[in-house]
């Protein structure tokens, strides 16, 4: 069975990002990048199936501009077998990424596609439940646990009261939280091997689906920022501020 | 301008979050519609009948209904989505699970967790963290929105109770997945949610018994709900229920207490929204002091107990 991974290249999550003063975006200009945190687990999940002798080939692939392609490498770096960089210079909507990634799945017919449940910059966590509806599958998402059986998976899942478990059908779509897996640092002669192995480019045509936004960003705007507070020296002090001052006890 | 209104229950009683996203989707349009999926669910269809503000409940009931997995849920709501321009959830795990589902049926984008509703077509949601606002407009036929609840109200009880209309409903969708169990965590305090206070503790915690032993009397006292950084709760000190943040819950009660948490901009996400912010910290340096409205420096193992004698 193959198992593909979708990685996004985003901000890095250490970055403090800025809103542009005009309000037309964030500034990315010259801002470290990273794989979706998540999709580090995710493409950590699929290797180890594979090392489990559960899945044959672990296929990673990006909708993303060209720089995408480290995103890529870092996949490869950490043990995925080969890479598919399908190029768009704007952002992509969930959506568009989902139709996208649907003809990914059709060409390449994987038992397993692994997401990140969010990706970290537009915050959506869409893409892998679109993905399983257009392709009438099952879905496992928000996954802290992963076990694979004959045509069909035991999902655990991170849910508002606790855990719940679902088994679903196989093939199906899984995606990731954080507490499934702790994903690896790819070592210095992985990261020199990873550059041998196959990536291939191809375009949003290729799978004949055109990525027009239908969300229309009017502005972006700055938080609003809290007044700085104080610090106090006590207990005493703190209640006596909680009861008079902020009348929240 | 009808609106369709998933909601979160357990069949039994209708979650708090339901009745916060319907005041946000009575700022898009008059005549709104709850569905309730179940099964044996009459009593949730009830509560929230008695809504102020809601035209009919639709009660769907079936075996696959009954933990409102994705598959059915999804294609239950696609069978009704003809009568409605706006399908709305709480930004729960359900409603994260279901609505992209229906989005995607429907070929439109989903706008998710919406903190505002700036128009009918027209919403602000966090990005980055929560470090920007977006403002955004859907120019789909049928707009799916999420809501992230902790800036919306609870709406209040009508003066009649709406209409409980049952739906046909079908197996589509029910063979793709099963429920197999719930592992919930036993939790006799407020809902993290919809708590008025929260004492919520991090790394600084050192094990699941001191994270218990020392921020739950404080907790008791305060009938406050038990928060946790991601950190403790990878550490196996809490579960994940108790997260808050970027991808655990985002939170807004009145008084939030942080005791050993730095104050990673993924934490901020979750609670900056909080109304009184108090940090406890034996790092004067730590990033929480910058949006907490009363800051202790010190050791939180000697401040809690204090702490909780004086209250
Ligand atoms: C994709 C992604 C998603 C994330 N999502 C979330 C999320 O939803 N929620 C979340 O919380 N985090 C999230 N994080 C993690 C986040 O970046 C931080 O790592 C995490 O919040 C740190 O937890 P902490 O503050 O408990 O631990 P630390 O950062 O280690 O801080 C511990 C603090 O305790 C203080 N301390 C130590 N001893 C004492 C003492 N005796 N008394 C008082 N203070 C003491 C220290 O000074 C320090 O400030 C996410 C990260 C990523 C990459
Ligand atoms: N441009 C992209 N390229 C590859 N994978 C993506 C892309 N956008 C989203 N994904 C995948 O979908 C997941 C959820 O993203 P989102 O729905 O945007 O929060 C991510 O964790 C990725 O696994």
């Amino acid at each position: 069975m193959k198992v593909l991974v979708p990685v996004k290249r985003v901000v890095d999550h250490n970055v403090k990002i800025r809103v542009k003063a005009d309000g037309s975006g964030v500034e990315l200009a010259n801002v470290k990048m990273s794989m979706n945190p998540f999709d580090e687990i995710a493409v950590e999940e699929a290797i180890r199936l594979r090392e489990a002798g559960k899945a044959l080939e672990v296929i990673a692939v990006s909708v993303g501009p060209a720089q995408a392609q480290e995103t890529l490498r870092t996949a490869l770096a950490m043990g995925a077998d080969r890479a598919i960089l399908i190029t768009a210079e704007d952002a992509v909507e969930p959506l568009s990424v989902a139709k996208l990634l649907k003809g990914v799945v059709e060409a390449e017919e994987p038992g397993l596609v692994i997401l990140g449940k969010q990706a970290i910059d537009d915050d959506c966590n869409q893409t892998g439940q679109m993905l399983s509806a257009l392709l009438g599958w099952s879905q496992g998402t928000f996954a802290s646990a992963l076990e694979l059986g004959e045509g069909k998976a035991r999902v655990t899942r991170e849910v508002d009261g606790g855990l719940q478990a679902i088994e679903i059908a196989l093939p199906a779509i899984v995606t990731a939280d954080l507490r499934l897996n702790e994903p690896r640092y790819a070592s210095l002669p992985n990261i020199m091997k990873a550059k041998k192995k196959p990536l291939e480019t191809r375009s949003p045509e290729d799978y004949g689906v055109t990525v027009a936004r239908r969300l229309t960003i009017l502005r972006v705007e700055e938080p609003a920022a809290r007044a700085a507070g104080v610090k106090v020296a006590s207990v005493a002090e703190l209640l006596d501020k909680l009861k008079s001052e902020a009348g929240v006890l | 301008m009808a609106i369709l209104l998933f909601a979160d229950h357990d069949n039994a009683s209708l979650s708090e979050q339901t009745a916060k996203a319907l005041t946000a989707a009575a700022q898009i349009g008059a005549e709104v519609d709850i569905l309730i999926a179940g099964k044996d669910a009459a009593a949730a269809a009830s509560q929230a009948a008695a809504l102020a503000g809601v035209r009919n409940v639709l009660l769907a009931e079936a075996d696959a209904l009954e933990h409102r997995l994705a598959e059915p849920a999804a294609a239950l709501i696609l069978s009704l989505a003809p009568g409605y321009d706006t399908i709305i959830a709480p930004a729960t795990t359900t409603g994260k699970n279901v609505l992209p589902r229906v989005a995607a049926l429907l070929d439109v984008m989903q706008v998710s967790e919406v903190t505002e509703i700036v128009s009918a077509d027209t919403f602000k949601r966090p990005i980055y963290a929560g470090n920007a606002i977006e403002v955004v407009q859907s120019t789909d036929a049928t707009r799916v929105v999420t809501v992230r609840t902790a800036g919306f109200a609870a709406a209040g009880a009508g003066s009649a109770a709406a209409p409980v209309v049952a739906v046909e409903t079908t197996d589509a969708g029910a063979a793709l997945s099963s429920f197999v169990e719930n592992i919930l965590s036993a939790n006799d305090r407020p809902d993290l949610t919809s708590a008025k206070i929260i004492v919520s503790g991090g790394r600084a915690l050192g094990s699941d018994e001191q994270f218990r032993a020392v921020l739950n009397p404080v907790a008791d006292k305060l009938g406050a709900a038990v928060g946790a950084s991601r950190a403790a709760v990878d550490s196996g000190y809490a579960p994940n229920d108790l997260q808050v943040g970027q991808t655990g819950k985002v939170v807004a009660p009145d008084l939030y207490i942080a005791c050993g948490i730095s104050g990673a901009i993924q934490h901020l996400a979750g609670m900056k929204d909080s109304k009184i912010i108090v940090a406890i910290n034996t790092d004067e340096e730590a990033p929480i002091f910058q949006v907490a409205d009363y800051g202790i420096v010190g050791d939180l193992f000697q401040i809690l107990p204090e702490l909780e004698s004086s209250l």
